[in-house]
């Protein structure tokens, strides 16, 4: 699903975020990207969502190198990866409801089915009655699950997140990344960018490990469980 | 994505454009003092050439009739008499670049200058009527054929029976020659406010994007495609150009009804029942028009610049 290709990523100024970074993520798998801040972390992210481009090496997404994507396909290339950010990215001034069929709007969808996909994808973060108040009027959780709903109404293959328990206590966490699992375990391919090192060492997934932007460490727990 | 047929997609297009048609209008009215002023500035500017065009429409009407007015008055020698004269008018009326003529004898025009003009009792000194006959030649022309008046002119002039012949024209020319350069200053005027409009859109929609910097980040996070992000902006410029016509036209409309008054009087004291013609509906028709070409390719200047440099990430 995720291949990258010695990418490397040099900001105007000089500032390397990423160095010869190559890595395959095959599909439905559930990793964690971790690093400190500033270890290229995010750069990460914005290289597979074409919110950058690398100035070297290269980055395939399902299959299609990111390269050929033009400005004008990067609209239509989002629309199958949902990304999810710490700051959750929701707009005020509409209801949860509006806020997480944006998406299906975007894509053209009819209004009953626009309605129905809405309603199912806040069933699965368990914010059903939540669809008429307005985010501020929620707590952090709950405004990340809103997030996390509007990132998987329309159903994409691949799940980015970017620290999306920075702001949370733990228990909150960990509720978080059991909706990642779930959706990992119905065949969404899912990468979650994390420092948080406490949360993750209890869950068997795959951990890519950045610092300095490169790739220092790649652990996978269930592949070493096999060859056991 | 795909298996959506294309008649479900369009009507589904359809529907968004209205609501973002609707929805634009609903942001705009949750702040009706700052679309009041934008409209208002706007409403200014569309305002004063339409104002002016339609006071030229209006001068153009008054002055309409003076052209059949350019008449040849041929003044006879005194030495013409009576019948003379109305055997030259009979045959002049002939004439197919002559559509009447009307005959003045001496008597009549003697009479008629005692009671008109005021000099009645100096006239009663003269042992005789000093006065000529005249001979008033309507001549048969379409408007604006100077050329052929001015022939005709000359052919009657070379009359062995004409003394003077002369053509009171010159002024109707001047004021139509004051007309067209007025008309030109209003086309030059119009495209000058037209200018201002498309800048006070342009500048309106910028802060608009300013302000919703956030939402366009989200929406090209998403997947939003330039066009479905520029769209909202796109009919609040249609809003700004429509409500900016509608207050031209309240403008304009109220200017005309307190000029009317006035107007009335004047014309009433030139014996003309004239009457001030209001804003007529392909005037209207084409203030609203222009409002709401002016608003939307104010809106896509500012839009196609500005939404570029908002990049996520």
């Amino acid at each position: 699903m995720i291949r990258f290709s010695h990418a490397c990523k040099r900001y105007s100024g000089g500032y390397d975020a990423l160095t010869g970074v190559s890595f395959h993520m095959p599909t439905g798998q559930m990793a964690f990207l971790t690093g400190h801040s500033g270890a290229g972390k995010s750069t990460l992210l914005k290289l597979i969502a074409l919110l950058e481009r690398p100035s070297r090496g290269q980055v395939f997404v399902n299959g299609q190198n990111l390269a050929r994507v033009s400005r004008k396909r990067i609209p239509f290339f989002r629309r199958n990866i949902g990304i999810i950010f710490q700051d959750h990215q929701l707009l005020f001034d509409r209801t949860v409801f509006d806020n997480v069929a944006l998406p299906l709007i975007i894509a053209g969808l009819p209004q009953r089915e626009i309605g129905k996909r809405v309603r199912a994808s806040l069933d699965k973060v368990g914010l059903l009655k939540k669809e008429k108040v307005y985010p501020i009027t929620l707590s952090g959780g709950e405004q990340q699950r809103v997030g996390i709903a509007r990132a998987v109404v329309n159903k994409p293959p691949l799940l980015l997140a970017d620290e999306p328990t920075g702001n949370l206590d733990p228990a909150l966490s960990r509720e978080i990344m059991h909706i990642f699992e779930d959706f990992s375990q119905v065949g969404v391919t899912v990468l979650v960018a994390t420092h948080d090192l406490d949360l993750i060492s209890q869950l068997p997934y795959r951990q890519l490990s950045l610092k300095g932007g490169q790739l220092v460490d790649d652990t996978d727990p269930s592949l070493q469980e096999q060859a056991g | 994505m795909s298996r959506l047929d294309v008649k479900t997609r369009s009507r589904v297009l359809l529907l968004r454009h209205l609501q973002v048609f609707f929805y634009s209008l609903g942001q705009l009215s949750r702040q009706p003092m700052s679309l009041f002023m934008t409209a208002a500035v706007i409403g200014i500017a569309l305002a004063l050439p339409t104002g002016l065009h339609v006071l030229l429409q209006n001068a153009q009407q008054i002055s309409g009739g003076w052209d059949g007015a350019a008449q040849i008055s041929l003044f006879l020698k005194k030495s013409v008499s009576d019948a003379q004269a109305k055997k030259l008018a009979a045959k002049l009326r002939r004439r197919d670049d002559i559509a009447g003529v009307s005959y003045l004898s001496r008597e009549k025009a003697l009479q008629e200058f005692q009671q008109q003009s005021g000099f009645g009792d100096a006239l009663k000194a003269l042992d005789k009527n000093p006065l000529p006959s005249v001979l008033i030649v309507q001549p048969a022309l379409a408007e604006g054929q100077a050329q052929q008046t001015a022939a005709l002119l000359e052919d009657l002039r070379k009359n062995q029976r004409v003394d003077v012949a002369q053509l009171d024209m010159q002024w109707v020319k001047r004021l139509y020659a004051i007309m067209d350069i007025v008309r030109r200053g209003v086309i030059v005027l119009a495209g000058l406010l037209a200018l201002a409009v498309l800048l006070v859109v342009g500048n309106t929609i910028r802060l608009a994007i300013q302000n919703r910097r956030d939402e366009i980040v989200v929406m090209k996070l998403i997947g939003g495609t330039d066009a479905f992000i520029r769209r909202p902006f796109l009919y609040t410029g249609f809003w700004y150009g429509f409500f900016g016509a509608l207050m031209a036209f309240i403008m304009v409309y109220v200017a005309l009804l307190l000029l009317s008054g006035p107007v009335e009087k004047l014309t009433a004291l030139y014996h003309n029942n004239f009457e001030l013609s209001r804003l007529d509906l392909s005037t209207v028709l084409i203030l609203l028009l222009t409002g709401v070409m002016l608003g939307l390719t104010g809106s896509w200047l500012a839009v196609g610049r500005h939404l570029r440099d908002i990049e996520p990430g």
